[in-house]
């Protein structure tokens, strides 16, 4: 069988599900992103949290996504509407990335370059802007890199409890055991994934030719 | 507050230890007057860095009192305090993302200053430690040998025209010919500038050349304070050691002859 012989068929659809499909990634991480990066500044700061923050990340990561999915359900106010469930559960699996790369690239600022910044009189909020900040955010976006990755797969479970995107291609094909339906989904999620990695290491390469 | 005759920094019975006990620094007491080069010389591991960040508060004495300008600088603005203060340390610590101009401007901007002002001060003082600004100005640190990125840590520390330089062994990390070229140029700065100048070093004819007063140091704590020719006359334990290596040196450069 063709293996894109399904397309002509299903365009729309395709095109729905994959839109479906940007959308909760899209508000995943810019919620990832926008909860990380102050999470990490935060452990930069308070050292003292970070067994405990990225302890309790890392729990989350271990919890198998269908799980999470499940787990979440009777919550009330989330498991009112699927999306809102899939959005939660697929920030809390990117919020991981983004905070340890955020905390490793502010601990990763040469000791007598920040020496220099605080004793020329920066304050803690300037010594952030003007140094930590542009210098870490190499290792930040590798990090937002790696999460939007690991989101854009973890977000085709989000079929199973109905809040559509690409994975419901895959399981219908799974109810149906057809492999062309499955791959319907699973292609174009990967390609989101390339597609996604190469934007963001464009990002990254910039960053690092401005920054030297 | 600030009585203008009396000393620019003084430590005053300054103890500092690490988690209350380990003791880096003991009961030192030193006056800095304006306008002098003092000379902090020791072996490595005398206390010389910590004794020049108590006087920015990067520490805080554990007890006594460090003044700056009369006032003692846990009172200080801890930001005021820093920006009164010129930092300049061994290998610069520049930053690698900014060209050498940002890297100057910065406190000048910090501080509020018009953007005609800033960029000419720039310029100014990058003249002043001997870099053309055309040809060093949209350079990145990563751009610069050594010697000139010291130059510009000190054109940095100079930026804002705080009245205190500290320089913690800013030569240190040179080739001999640089360090030579660098000294030299230390010296006229200071005939125009007479900044007060706390100057950290290892090296014993550095300190002889560059500064007004040696206070030599030696475990945590001061040994004394000399010019250039008490010292040589000291009949102290403590110097001996730093003239026989300076006479050691005096000799070899002989033999080269
Ligand atoms: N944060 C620290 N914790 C423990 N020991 C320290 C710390 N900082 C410095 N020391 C110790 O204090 C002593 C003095 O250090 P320092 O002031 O850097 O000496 P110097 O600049 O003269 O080489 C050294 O023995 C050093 O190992
Ligand atoms: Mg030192």
């Amino acid at each position: 069988m063709p293996l894109f012989a399904f397309i002509a068929i299903d365009k729309r659809q395709l095109l729905t599900l994959t839109g479906e499909h940007l959308w909760l990634v899209g508000i995943s991480m810019f919620l990832a992103v926008a909860l990380g990066v102050p999470m990490g500044i935060l452990l930069s700061r308070r050292r003292g949290l970070r067994a405990v923050v990225l302890g309790a990340n890392n729990i989350v990561q271990t919890i198998p996504s269908l799980a999470l999915f499940g787990l979440l359900l009777p919550v009330p106010w989330l498991g009112a509407r699927a999306d809102r469930l899939a959005i939660l559960a697929l920030t809390l699996y990117a919020l991981l990335p983004v905070v340890r790369n955020t905390y490793a690239g502010i601990a990763g600022v040469d000791p007598p370059v920040r020496e220099a910044a605080v004793g020329m009189g920066l304050t803690p909020w300037q010594l952030l802007w003007h140094v930590e900040l542009p210098l870490a955010s190499n290792v930040i976006v590798a990090g937002i890199r790696t999460a939007t990755v690991i989101t854009v797969g973890v977000a085709t479970i989000a079929a199973a409890i109905g809040a559509g995107g690409l994975g419901e291609f895959i399981f219908r094909g799974l109810a149906m055991v057809d492999n062309s339906v499955i791959l319907a989904g699973a292609v174009p999620a990967a390609l989101l994934a390339l597609g996604a990695d190469l934007l963001l290491g464009l990002i990254q390469r910039t960053l690092v030719r401005t920054h030297h | 507050m600030s009585d203008p005759s009396g000393p620019a920094i003084e430590f005053v019975n300054v103890h500092y230890r690490i988690d209350g006990k380990h003791s880096l620094i003991s009961n030192l007491n030193l006056s800095v007057l304006r306008g002098e080069a003092l000379m902090l010389l020791g072996r490595s591991g005398s206390g010389k860095t910590t004794t020049l960040k108590l006087i920015n508060r990067l520490l805080a004495p554990s007890e006594g009192e460090v003044r700056v300008d009369g006032r003692s600088t846990t009172e200080w603005d801890v930001i005021r305090l820093r920006r009164h203060i010129g930092y300049s340390i061994q290998e610069a610590g520049l930053f690698p993302h900014y060209t050498v101009q940002e890297n100057v401007a910065l406190v000048p901007k910090l501080e509020g200053w018009e953007p005609a002002r800033i960029s000419s001060r720039v310029q100014e003082v990058l003249q002043l430690v001997g870099l053309p600004f055309h040809q060093f100005s949209s350079r990145y640190p990563d751009q610069l040998s050594g010697g000139q990125r010291q130059r510009v840590g000190l054109a940095r520390a100079l930026a804002a025209d705080p009245p205190i330089l500290l320089m913690d062994e800013p030569f240190g990390a040179l080739d001999p010919m640089t360090r030579a070229e660098l000294q030299h140029e230390f010296m006229e700065l200071q005939k125009r500038l007479r900044k007060t100048v706390v100057f950290v070093t290892h090296d014993v004819a550095e300190a002889l050349m560059l500064g007004n007063r040696i206070a030599l140091m030696d475990s945590g704590a001061l040994k004394g304070i000399f010019t250039g020719a008490e010292f040589f006359r000291s009949s102290d334990t403590a110097v001996k050691p730093y003239i026989d290596a300076f006479q050691a040196m005096q000799q070899t450069l002989k033999a080269g002859d």
